[in-house]
């Protein structure tokens, strides 16, 4: 049980080195997809407002505090991919036909 | 749904992240990557409504259909030239939702810990509530920034830096004394709550419109390592593996835009750059052209080069320019457009607009792609750009920004500098490219001043 933290460190120093390795292979040409696109990744926390709204415990105030954590949490990962989504489709090749 | 089948799935859900983020390599599997990205986080929340620990509804569905509702509707709405202001705000409701679950992990919503609090979750709590703070904070201030609510300019005052040094010590000693007496209602939980939220606002308020892509950049390696936090304060993987893949995406941005203006994290944050004085006088005689002149230049030209900056997306010219381009492509002209990494107001926001103007991909090069082939242009059309295109940064050792990377567009063999007045840029440096011997003025607002190019060329 003890270890618990130092298994949740480990996985957090492999992930940064894979960020890392995975981001620098990203054009300057799609920076801003990239940044809203990350952005809503960041609305994972979105499992753990879940996890607190609907835990149903003894403590109203950790309900309503899930709760305003799944809306703002909503409004980060829905927002984030419609709009890198509605961004990355302008991105066209000149051989494209144009709209 | 058992404990391990839904950690499975998360290991699911973190390859499909990793594997979008691997394919935004390219403009030509970019879209496809965000869709595997979004098709990742809806197993993670598939599942985890699936598992055991929630047996309560009705408020995930009030809260996820309103936030789902706002969070379509603004990314529908916003024009192209917002993007900055819209990432700002996402990054914030980032902050602020990673701030929350880590409040409401205090009082045990984490199954493992079954309602005490142990000093690793006191320290974990802690984490998230400061970097969410200061990540919800300090984002609406840069949207405010961004948006013109409040003045864009750095805001500095006499002992600002002792200030800030000493909220960030409260802060610490704060959770240092939480962790040692942890418990849900401390009122020193509520200390950390609102230094945290001060803090971001004290950190952002110095930073001046033009040095806003650092700090959209840092603000969403923020938002990713606020994530990160909560996933250690309830124990979860899937938290900490994406919070840290987006603040490693945040960091090398941010290190990619001081970079570009050879400046470094600590001096970006700390010094009100308009605070700079000019030490260089710069003389000589500004040659004005009219749209009937330049046209019969661009008329004769042979390769084009534009040099969007944000001026361009104040003035909105983007069509109009696209339209140019094209009319000169007809004409026998090879076009591009050369992209300096801080143009703009956040990342990327150039190619953004211009791709939104119909503007190919393979017309946009970086600012070291096209420096070497400068030369050979003919004609470099500077559009609201001042600062990434001042020749000064390269020859003048006195200039405040020496040693900044620019366009070198001083080097093609005409330049025409579209420019409202002779007012300088943000760095208040003077720009000796202006004075240019090859250097020609075209007075007036960007967008009436290439409409009117077109029409001569109708």
């Amino acid at each position: 049980m003890e270890l618990i933290p130092v298994y949740l460190a480990f996985i957090l120093i492999l992930a940064i080195f894979l960020g890392f390795e995975l981001i620098s292979k990203v054009p300057a040409t799609l920076h801003t997809p990239l940044m809203s696109g990350a952005n809503a990744i960041s609305g994972i926390t979105i499992v753990g407002a879940l996890l607190a709204a609907g835990a149903g415990g003894p403590s109203w105030l950790a309900t309503l505090l899930g709760a305003a954590a799944v809306f703002f949490a909503t409004v980060n990962v829905v927002g984030g991919y419609l709009v890198t989504d509605r961004m990355l489709g302008m991105f066209k090749r000149k051989t494209d036909d144009a709209p | 749904m058992s404990a391990l089948f839904v950690n499975l799935a998360y290991i699911v859900a973190a390859v499909m992240f990793i594997f979008g983020l691997r394919m935004l390599s390219s403009p030509a599997t970019a879209r496809s990557g965000n869709a595997l990205s979004s098709g990742g986080m809806l197993i993670a929340i598939v599942v985890t409504l699936l598992s055991k620990g929630i047996v309560e509804f009705h408020w995930i569905a009030i809260a996820a259909a309103a936030g789902a509702l706002v969070g379509a509707l603004a990314s529908r709405l916003v024009a192209m030239t917002s993007m900055p202001e819209m990432v700002a705000l996402f990054n914030g409701s980032g902050g602020i939702a990673s701030l929350l679950v880590g409040w409401a992990a205090l009082f045990g919503a984490d199954p493992n810990s079954a309602g005490a609090v142990t000093p690793f979750t006191a320290v974990t709590v802690f984490l998230s509530v400061m970097i969410g703070g200061v990540t919800f904070s300090g984002s609406l201030v840069a949207w405010a920034k961004l948006a013109e609510v409040v003045p864009s300019g750095a805001i500095v005052f006499v002992g600002q830096r002792v200030i800030n040094a000493a909220l960030l010590g409260g802060l610490v000693l704060c959770g240092v004394l939480f962790a040692l007496l942890p418990a849900p209602d401390s009122p020193l939980f509520y200390a950390i709550l609102g230094l945290a939220v001060l803090l971001g606002v004290m950190a952002v308020i110095p930073i001046g419109g033009a040095d806003m892509p650092v700090v959209i950049s840092l603000l969403n390696s923020y938002s990713g390592l606020a994530a990160c936090a909560a996933g250690f304060a309830i124990n979860n993987n899937i938290l900490i593996v994406s919070g840290s893949l987006v603040g490693a995406a945040g960091i090398i941005l941010t290190n990619i835009m001081c970079k570009a203006m050879n400046r470094s994290l600590t001096n970006v944050l700390f010094s009100g750059f308009g605070a700079v004085k000019t030490v260089t006088k710069v003389e000589g005689d500004v040659k004005p052209i009219v749209a009937e002149d330049a046209y019969l230049i661009l008329e004769a030209a042979s390769a084009v080069t534009f040099v969007p900056g944000y001026g361009m997306a104040v003035a909105q010219a983007q069509h109009v320019v696209r339209e140019l381009g094209e009319i000169l492509e007809a004409n026998g002209c090879e076009v591009s457009y050369a992209i300096h990494p801080v143009a703009g107001r956040m990342p990327g926001h150039m190619n953004v607009l211009l791709a939104e103007a119909n503007v190919p991909y393979d017309q946009l090069v970086e600012s070291d792609d096209i420096n070497p082939r400068m030369p050979n242009v003919d004609v470099a059309v500077v559009i609201g750009a001042n600062d990434v295109v001042n020749p000064a940064a390269r020859d003048d050792d006195a200039s405040p920004i020496y040693g900044m990377p620019i366009v070198n567009v001083d080097h093609a063999r005409t330049v025409f500098v579209l420019k409202r007045s002779m007012a300088s840029g943000f760095a208040g440096v003077d720009n000796p490219l202006f004075f240019g011997t090859n250097t020609r003025m075209l007075f007036g607002d960007a967008k009436a001043s290439i409409s009117a190019l077109i029409s001569e060329f109708k």
